[in-house]
């Protein structure tokens, strides 16, 4: 009997986690990141409708035979919004986690390599980024950049950028340490050579993990952002501006609001649980 | 005690770092706030009445200037003029901090309740299956957008089922739906935390030992468990007051309610930076003084941090 049998249900031999009850839907995951990447690459392959121009005779239609998820107020075909949808939202967190990686890692390894005042300063900065909560500082950056697909994923990759620095200073700050590197610095291997060889690779893994859960934040806080209106302008199907549209027709067209949150959870769920998964394979 | 002062410290610099940050990316945009307002044609003002406003902002003066006043005004509880509503800064904030406080207190508290419930559930559930789903929601309500869990519960709760009415609601009626919209996200962080710890908590060797002496699970589980697995929950409260406000800005839109989040998302949408600024500058503030709160709490709670610290000391 182990200790946890004397507290815990019978037969419950483990506690439920998180991450293992979510494992049966990896193939699932994957086939829905799948499906939303085809639909971003070739979206004229999956509707025939056009996403912007609609048919004023098909307004405000119910999802039926000839609009699967219905219609909006001016006759465009829902599904085809949200397939048309797709690009702006991956590459929109493409470019986000791109910016965080990017900035992050610059950051993560100056600090972690060069140490001294350069470290403390760099760490300082973290702190001020961890300080201000995510959404306020994308508005602030939206403030300055201005509105715009590009500027709104670039303002949520800026709220990402501690996160991988402080992860990446991490991994950098303990592999230096490690024999093998001291050994490399030993054997007379130059500094860069030394970080690019053995530093980096190392310190690699855990980042890829982090960026894959970063990535379905980062469709989550552009859907926000759209949703506020920050985003891409109308009539661009984007899937937070579609939910902020359809709000003006929710007593009546239930589906305009519906569908697109429930592709945005899908996609965010799916991302997460490859996140997960990738965590748990390089662990 | 030093350390207490050098993390006072610490969060001061933080604080000014942050001040310096977003003065300088101000100074950085293109004009100033008085000329993305003054400058409008259909104002119709001369260029004389623009500088004199300008004198009257101090947006004319060189700039180290300009940074020691602001951050002298800052420190003073001045944050300028609100471009949009010719309103102080701080007028603004303080009559919209009232209801967002509410929001964010009563949200926090069904957040903590809906937590215990989750975490209770997924440890003591009757069947594995069901504890396994009910471990698996607070990954599934992280990955739902909040403005649409807003937006779904009205039209579920308000127009399909007529519980609360969102027409004409009463003071209390109308902060239902947005109280639940901004638990749910905060919720599952503090749920997924529970769960952990729970986890750990279990399997230390005080938990049989309390069994043996012929306590029940669930006398153990409350007294002995979810103390110490509560605790630790504590850390996160920094995170959980940025969750708060970026709820707060979600919620208040989604519900046309007015306070603290509504004004942030105002104030972008018409440039006023002052107030934006000012909202920032209060959030990091308010995250350094939690930050250093839980520091002082977990010293009182946890004997075992005080002689750990004075020996590095």
């Amino acid at each position: 009997m182990t200790l946890q049998d004397t507290l815990l249900p019978r037969r419950s031999r483990t506690l439920p986690r998180l991450h293992v009850a979510i494992r049966p839907g990896l193939a699932l995951a994957v086939a829905v990141l799948a499906v939303v990447t085809l639909w971003a690459m070739l979206p004229s392959a999956f509707t025939s409708f056009n996403p912007v121009a609609g048919l004023p005779a098909d307004k405000l239609q119910a999802p039926g035979a000839a609009h699967w998820l219905g219609s909006d107020e001016l006759g465009r075909d829902v599904l085809a919004r949200l397939i048309f949808g797709a690009r702006q939202s991956l590459a929109g967190a493409v470019v986000a986690v791109a910016v965080g990686l990017s900035v992050g890692s610059l950051l993560g390894v100056l600090a972690g390599s060069v140490g001294g005042w350069v470290e403390q300063a760099i760490l300082r900065l973290i702190d001020v980024l961890l300080s201000i909560p995510a959404l306020l500082l994308s508005l602030a950056l939206i403030v300055i950049l201005g509105f715009g697909t590009v500027q709104v994923a670039v303002a949520v990759g800026v709220t990402a950028v501690a996160g991988f620095a402080r992860l990446i200073w991490a991994e950098v700050v303990t592999v230096r340490r490690s024999d093998y590197v001291e050994a490399a610095f030993g054997s007379g291997g130059r500094f860069f050579a030394v970080l690019w060889r053995h530093v980096l690779p190392n310190a690699l893994t855990s980042v890829l993990a982090y960026a894959a859960i970063q990535f379905g934040w980062a469709i989550l806080q552009i859907s926000t952002l759209g949703f506020l209106g920050y985003g891409a302008p109308p009539p661009t199907p984007e899937w937070g501006l579609m939910i902020a549209e359809g709000r003006n027709y929710m007593t009546t067209s239930w589906w305009l609001t519906l569908f697109p949150g429930l592709v945005v959870i899908a996609t965010v769920l799916a991302t997460n649980a490859v996140g997960h998964a990738l965590t748990r394979r390089l662990q | 005690m030093t350390h207490l002062i050098s993390r006072l410290a610490q969060g001061a610099l933080v604080l000014l770092a942050t001040f310096t940050i977003s003065f300088i990316l101000v100074q950085m945009m293109p004009g100033d706030a008085v000329l993305i307002r003054f400058l409008n044609p259909e104002m119709g003002m001369t260029p004389e009445d623009i500088a004199r406003i300008r004198v009257f902002y101090g947006s004319d003066s060189p700039i180290p200037v300009q940074y020691a006043q602001s951050l002298l005004a800052v420190l003073s509880g001045d944050f300028g003029y609100s471009v949009q509503s010719g309103v102080p800064v701080a007028q603004e904030i303080a009559t919209n901090l009232p209801p967002t406080l509410l929001l964010a207190g009563l949200g926090l508290l069904t957040a903590l309740g809906l937590a215990f419930m989750l975490a209770w559930g997924a440890v003591l559930g009757p069947f594995s299956a069901l504890r396994r789903w009910i471990g698996s929601v607070p990954a599934l309500m992280v990955s739902v957008p909040v403005f649409w869990v807003g937006i779904t519960l009205i039209q579920l709760v308000s127009f399909k089922l007529g519980w609360v009415s969102v027409i004409a609601p009463g003071p209390w009626e109308k902060l239902v739906l947005p109280v639940l919209t901004l638990a749910l996200p905060i919720a599952a962080p503090i749920a997924q935390i529970l769960i952990r710890n729970i986890e750990d908590v279990s399997t230390r060797a005080f938990v049989p030992v309390a069994r043996a002496k012929g306590l029940s699970r669930g006398a153990v589980l409350w007294g002995h468990v979810l103390r110490n697995a509560a605790l630790p929950t504590l850390a996160i409260a920094g995170v959980l007051l940025g969750e708060l406000i970026a709820g707060a800005v979600v919620t208040e839109t989604v519900f046309g309610l007015n306070g603290l989040g509504r004004l942030a998302e105002r104030s972008v949408r018409t440039q006023d930076i002052a107030v934006l600024q000012a909202i920032v500058l209060i959030s990091a503030a308010g995250f350094v003084a939690i930050s250093f709160l839980v520091d002082l709490v977990s010293l009182a709670i946890d004997p075992r941090l005080r002689s750990q610290r004075s020996l590095a000391a």
